[in-house]
């Protein structure tokens, strides 16, 4: 119904539509950058920009994960479980030296994802619900493992998380170079297509004889070890194994950069450039409340605002 | 299902053609699946709290059952709304804020009297379940992103009432709000009463109601519904809005039975009242599901959760861990079950 009125209404308005569906995401960042370089101090300083890019460099990375699984008609709300497990495998494995913990960092979130992947691949489980299964069950493992924050002090770690190259840290290169990877398997690779066509319709998809159920658990596996991947850089950056909080509503910061990004939650179009830009677009307003003195409180209701006006902005999209 | 030889239908249907034996297994097995869906949770629950009251002694006490009856009345109205929107197709996420902002929205109201106390939770809770169900059935949004942003907002809202959860406010004693929660009438806490009597409610509204069967027929196929002229726009509205006040209800309840608004309560409850109401035999997909089976799903929750604390040597963390997979096995099997039942 909504098609139809679209259809009906001056050509000129519907592009505009188009237009702020696609790029809004980076006019509003644009937006958010000038209104800050006028009214807030110290905005514009190369310092405020690191630090700015260093907060939103775990929230890019679990995006690009989320947008994967959001591009299947999926969802992974156990994101924030995963980093926190991953801060509890760290911790735990640390005195082992830095590879080999990251390795069963690894093998925990390929197991979180395997799961999530097998009940929404073979048993047919609706992904909220598989996830969410996860998303308390991991973090109560999280908690398990290790009960309280634990300071860690490993070289290498550290160097992780507050070392650079020429100036720009490593989290911020690592972020854009996952970022380019993912973006590069989305547009140019067989099981982007694949995974795009899921999106659109699965039943299709596996009518065209699709491996449906392969393209599933791997895009599951890879979004907990992208999550993981996230939870090893802030635990590098906080030089603490935190499973209490860290990773907590990290599922929706995730979802809500991608869909302001422009990826629709229904699923066969993945928007990667927007997702990071989205995730941009959060940290820059929360960052520009905050700096005004607003309390956090005003961010999350803030944040809440820009979830609901995103998705019915990009209501109708897509298929259907 | 073919162990039973002797059995007459079964023999006969074995000498038939397939064609003609494949019915009778399928009506067989169809009522032993529908069967375990709606009373498997009864019967697991009739198991363990027998082999807990052998088990520990302390279990089965007058004390340890009236506990377990009073902290499962607040998560039992929370999971009651639930059932609601869950057979409509729905998912409310946001019940675990609205619980905590309506417990701080009583505490802060008991100040100006019992009944703003009892009234501005309702309200604004309720009011937060409208804008959802607008949200979800005029703007056809996904339910589980709008009650997120809802889970955030109402989050948001209890903390800035609170200045960043810094101030806790009390409920003076002796006050009918604090009697409402903590007293108890005939042996049984006021607010088990108040939850056995709002399931009762609850389960006429579901089973005898022209709105219960539109619930039902949303939740079935929306779109037959729509042409069977049920409204499925102001139906979606007013279960969001019923499982807003339910939520807001419950938080008032325990702001009263704890006499203090507590800020840090309520994150993680919307999946124990999801867990409850699948464990309970609701379909996720909608169109089946039992008011008295979330009931015996949260008395489970309760059981299990109390026989973890009983083990002791387990610390909480546990709990988490337990109920993320028993939520995972219970959806497995109802997937199952259900795909049985549509294969046959």
């Amino acid at each position: 119904m909504a098609e139809a009125t679209l259809r009906t209404a001056p050509l000129d308005r519907t592009r505009l539509v188009q237009w702020l569906q696609t790029y809004g995401v980076y006019a509003g960042v644009a937006a958010l950058l000038v209104v800050n370089a006028v009214i807030t101090p110290h905005f514009l300083t190369a310092e405020n920009f690191r630090t700015q890019a260093v907060q939103v460099a775990p929230v890019i990375i679990v995006a690009l994960g989320m947008a994967l699984v959001i591009g299947t008609e999926g969802v992974d709300l156990s994101v924030g479980a995963v980093m926190a497990l991953a801060a509890s495998v760290t911790a735990l494995y640390l005195g082992y030296g830095l590879l080999p913990s990251l390795l069963v960092v690894a093998l925990f979130a390929a197991g979180v994802g395997l799961a999530n992947g097998a009940l929404v691949a073979f048993v047919g489980v609706q992904p909220i619900v598989a996830t969410l299964a996860l998303m308390v069950g991991g973090r109560g493992l999280a908690l398990v493992l290790l009960p309280q924050l634990k300071d860690l002090r490993n070289p290498s770690l550290a160097s992780l998380g507050s070392g650079d190259v020429l100036g720009v840290p490593y989290l911020i290169l690592i972020a854009a170079a996952l970022a380019l990877l993912v973006a590069f398997v989305v547009r140019r690779t067989t099981f982007g297509r694949q995974l795009l066509a899921i999106g659109d319709s699965r039943p299709a998809a596996q009518l065209a004889g699709l491996p449906v159920r392969r393209v599933l658990i791997i895009v599951y596996v890879v979004c907990a070890l992208l999550a993981a991947v996230a939870g090893v850089l802030a635990t590098a950056r906080l030089r603490a194994g935190d499973p209490t909080s860290l990773g907590n509503l990290m599922e929706l910061s995730a979802i809500t950069a991608v869909v302001v990004g422009g990826t629709p939650l229904t699923g066969g179009r993945v928007n990667i450039g927007g997702t990071v830009a989205g995730a941009v677009l959060i940290q820059l307003l929360t960052a520009t409340l905050i700096k005004h003195d607003l309390p956090p409180s005003w961010t999350q209701i803030a944040q809440a605002i820009v979830i609901v006006a995103a998705v019915y902005a990009a209501r109708g999209r897509g298929k259907r | 299902m073919t162990t039973t030889n002797t059995d007459v239908p079964v023999t006969t249907a074995s000498i038939e053609p397939p064609q003609d034996a494949h019915p009778v297994g399928s009506a067989r097995s169809e009522r032993l699946s529908a069967l375990v869906q709606q009373h498997g949770a009864s019967a697991v629950l009739l198991i363990v709290s027998m082999v807990a009251s052998f088990s520990f002694d302390s279990f089965a006490t007058g004390d340890n059952i009236s506990n377990m009856a009073t902290s499962s009345a607040f998560l039992a109205i929370v999971a009651l709304g639930m059932t609601f929107v869950i057979v409509t197709g729905g998912i409310d996420l946001s019940v675990g804020s609205l619980f905590a902002l309506g417990g701080v929205l009583a505490a802060w109201g008991s100040r100006h009297g019992t009944l703003v106390a009892l009234l501005l939770p309702l309200a604004v809770c309720g009011l937060i379940g409208v804008v959802n169900g607008l949200l979800v059935a005029r703007s056809r949004l996904a339910p589980f992103i709008v009650t997120l942003a809802a889970m955030l907002g109402a989050r948001g809202l209890m903390l800035a009432l609170t200045d960043e959860g810094a101030d806790t406010y009390l409920i003076g004693k002796g006050s009918f709000l604090a009697e409402l929660g903590q007293g108890s009438t005939l042996g049984l806490a006021n607010p088990v009463w108040i939850t056995l009597g709002l399931f009762v409610g609850g389960a006429v509204v579901l089973r005898r109601t022209r709105f219960g069967q539109h619930v039902y027929a949303v939740g079935g196929n929306e779109d037959a519904a729509a042409l069977m002229g049920a409204p499925v726009a102001r139906t979606k509205i007013l279960v969001y809005a019923l499982s807003g006040l339910l939520a807001g209800l419950a938080g008032a309840l325990n702001a009263a039975w704890l006499a203090s608004g507590v800020t840090i309560l309520g994150s993680g409850m919307e999946l124990e009242a999801i867990s409850a109401v699948v464990i309970g035999g609701t379909l996720l997909t909608g169109g089946l599901g039992y008011v008295s089976g979330s009931l015996v799903g949260v008395l489970l929750l309760k059981v299990i959760q109390n026989v973890i604390n009983q083990i002791g040597s387990l610390d909480s963390s546990y709990q988490q861990v337990v109920s993320g997979a028993f939520l995972a096995v219970v959806v497995i099997a109802q997937t199952w079950l259900g795909r049985r039942r549509q294969l046959m």
